[in-house]
């Protein structure tokens, strides 16, 4: 019940990664790759919160910390780069 | 079962998250689909996960997740929409107000936005 459970979870999560990466390669602006790339961090932080649920390995909830905040800091940073750009 | 109810909600959301990114027409109606749909999918996959590791250890682990992403993802969803604002992304054609294209065909001497 769980293992299909988790099964479809984790491939419903890889079509959402599909059409955000779909955004992330068609985006006509700058602003709108960076969305997609946050969209893309939390979708990963969420695959593996579930991958280890069911296999009950505790050491992967360390990489999604990880994961969450190196994708905050990088939007920041790009927000910001876009944002000196213009008004240089 | 109750881990199965909030992992497919979650994965759910998720999609739907994924769908409004890949469907609405400008970056700032993409953004808050982002944002918010996503936010609430992973809180849910947060929670499924808690109930099903039931160790003290990982459910601080994900609370301290859960935490971070409340406090950090309207942060980055407000510094995404400012800065294309001020890079002048090409708003939707919907769009009722622009407070700043407004001040700019009045012939303002400053912008007051920056």
């Amino acid at each position: 019940m769980l293992q299909l459970c988790s099964q479809i979870t984790l491939g419903t999560l890889g079509i959402a990664l599909v059409l955000a990466f779909v955004r992330l390669v068609k985006g006509p602006t700058l602003p709108d790759r960076i969305v997609a790339m946050d969209l893309f961090g939390m979708l990963v932080v969420g695959f593996i919160v579930v991958l280890a649920g069911t296999t009950g390995v505790h050491a992967t909830l360390d990489a999604a910390v990880v994961i969450a905040l190196i994708g905050f800091l990088g939007t920041v940073a790009y927000a910001t780069y876009v944002e000196r750009g213009q008004r240089q | 079962m109750l881990t199965a109810i909030f992992w497919l909600t979650g994965s759910v959301f998720a999609l739907l998250a994924a769908i409004g990114v890949l469907r609405m027409p400008d970056v700032f109606t993409r953004m808050q689909a982002s944002t918010k749909a996503s936010t609430l999918g992973l809180g849910c996959l947060l929670v499924g996960a808690a109930l099903q590791m039931g160790d003290f250890g990982s459910f601080i682990r994900v609370a301290s997740i859960g935490a971070f992403v409340l406090i950090t993802t309207p942060v980055a969803g407000h510094v995404i929409a400012r800065a294309s604002y001020y890079a002048d992304v090409p708003l939707w054609k919907g769009t009722i107000l622009d407070e700043r294209r407004l001040q700019a065909e009045k012939g303002a001497t400053k912008d007051p936005t920056l």
